[in-house]
């Protein structure tokens, strides 16, 4: 318990430990505190800017939809019209086409039917000539009694 | 007790208290002091080889950890031995930031090695008193020594060489900023010129001059003395082993509890000894205290 050299030898390893903790070991870890502070200050401030973006983002998405529900809404009603109007046209030209469809069936009914009678006269007259000429035998002159035929046949 | 058949209780203390001293006998010449009387004859030219060695190695450990833990040190998430030397670290500079109010590159390296070395220096105590001691005995009479002259101390704190090294260290700082900060003059006037100006000078100077160099002596022999008593009760708790199966079993018990009380004495006592260096080179980095 004497108080000799191992004092200054003391002195001097606690000045070298002290050197070297101030050199080497406090400013790297300290530097590394700091920096990890710096971090997540910077990580708190991005969540906050994340936080204000994100409730934008969210406002304009708002926007976006209910402008996109007006356009919708719009086009369907266009839509709408549109099919109303092509239906409409539709309809007349269905119209149109079946009351002309109707006449030429007419037509052709009225046509046929004149043909018809036409050739029936025709036969009628032939077959009345006929008869006459078998019930009066020779005594009728086709030539002589031609108008009376005819106008027979017109009655028809 | 180690080896207690030859020894009486006495002579087991005093075997205990005594260091590894390496110096210049006026009779025997140069070799270990085979007692503490050589021990005292070899003057001051004389090195505490235990002292130095253990100081060295926890110092060393000390050094290697939180080097280690700076190489790879990083800001993002840190490993275990990072977590655990930030904490160190962190508290050590929390503590500076708050009493130190200088700006000083030093202050807080330093109180960081204080703090650390010194607990590290302290914990020796917590191991069994015998266990070091003996293995190295055993390892000397191996080289044909005489097991009753081969002293070890183990707690380097117990000598009052280290815990004065330190101290004086600090001392020096405290002195060399004070002039850094305040000139020569301005520290003298501070010695000189307070608390009863100028015309009561001699009264002042005696008063201020006690103040000073009770700092280091306070800081040094606060740390000694609480250790040293420690150590001490451990000695006395392990003479208890001796004697017989109930004492043997009391001693077991007492080790413990004075063991856990040693654990907060070890780390207040590191504690103390870094907040008053702090303290103390605050008080010189500044113009009145």
């Amino acid at each position: 318990m004497n108080i000799n050299l191992t004092l200054f030898a003391q002195m001097i390893t606690f000045a070298v430990f002290v050197w070297f903790c101030m050199k080497f070991i406090w400013p790297p870890i300290v530097k590394a505190l700091a920096d990890r502070k710096a971090k997540i200050a910077e990580g708190l401030a991005a969540a906050e800017r994340g936080h204000q973006e994100k409730a934008l983002g969210e406002q304009r998405a708002l926007e976006l939809m209910k402008e996109a529900k007006t356009k919708a809404a719009d086009i369907i009603g266009q839509a709408q019209k549109r099919a109303t109007e092509i239906l409409e046209e539709a309809k007349t030209d269905a119209r149109d086409e079946g009351s002309r469809l109707v006449a030429a069936a007419q037509a052709e009914i009225d046509r046929e039917t004149n043909r018809a009678r036409e050739e029936l006269r025709e036969r009628v007259t032939v077959l009345a000539m006929t008869a006459a000429e078998k019930i009066l035998q020779r005594e009728i002159n086709a030539d002589a009694h031609q108008a009376i035929v005819e106008d027979f046949a017109k009655q028809l | 007790m180690a080896s207690s058949e030859t020894l009486t209780s006495q002579e087991y203390i005093q075997h205990h208290l005594t260091n590894l001293t390496l110096g210049f006998h006026p009779e025997h010449g140069l070799g270990f002091a085979h007692s503490s009387a050589d021990a005292a004859a070899m003057g001051f030219w004389a090195i505490n080889v235990d002292t130095l060695f253990f100081s060295i190695l926890l110092g060393w450990l000390f050094a290697r950890l939180f080097k280690g833990v700076a190489e790879r040190v990083t800001a993002g998430v840190p490993g275990a031995a990072q977590n655990f030397v930030e904490w160190i670290v962190d508290f050590v500079e929390e503590n500076v930031r708050g009493s130190f109010s200088g700006r000083n590159a030093m202050v807080a390296p330093l109180a960081l090695t204080i703090f650390v070395w010194v607990f590290l220096m302290n914990f020796m105590d917590l191991i069994p008193v015998d266990l070091i001691p003996h293995l190295f005995v055993q390892l000397m009479a191996v080289f044909g020594a005489d097991p009753h002259h081969v002293y070890l101390k183990v707690v380097p704190t117990t000598d009052p060489n280290a815990t004065f090294g330190m101290a004086l260290m600090v001392f020096i700082l405290v002195l060399y900023y004070s002039v850094k900060m305040k000139g020569v003059g301005g520290f003298l006037g501070e010695l000189t010129l307070q608390p009863f100006g100028k015309w009561g000078m001699p009264a002042n100077l005696i008063l201020e001059g006690i103040s000073l160099l009770s700092k280091p002596v306070s800081l040094a022999l606060r740390l000694f003395g609480n250790m040293y008593a420690g150590e001490m009760i451990f000695i006395l708790i392990a003479l208890l082993y001796g004697g017989g199966i109930l004492l043997a079993g009391t001693a077991g018990v007492l080790q413990f509890v004075w063991a856990v009380f040693h654990v907060l004495i070890i780390t207040l006592q590191a504690f103390i000894f870094m907040v008053l260096t702090i303290v103390y080179l605050d008080m010189a980095h500044q113009e009145h205290h």
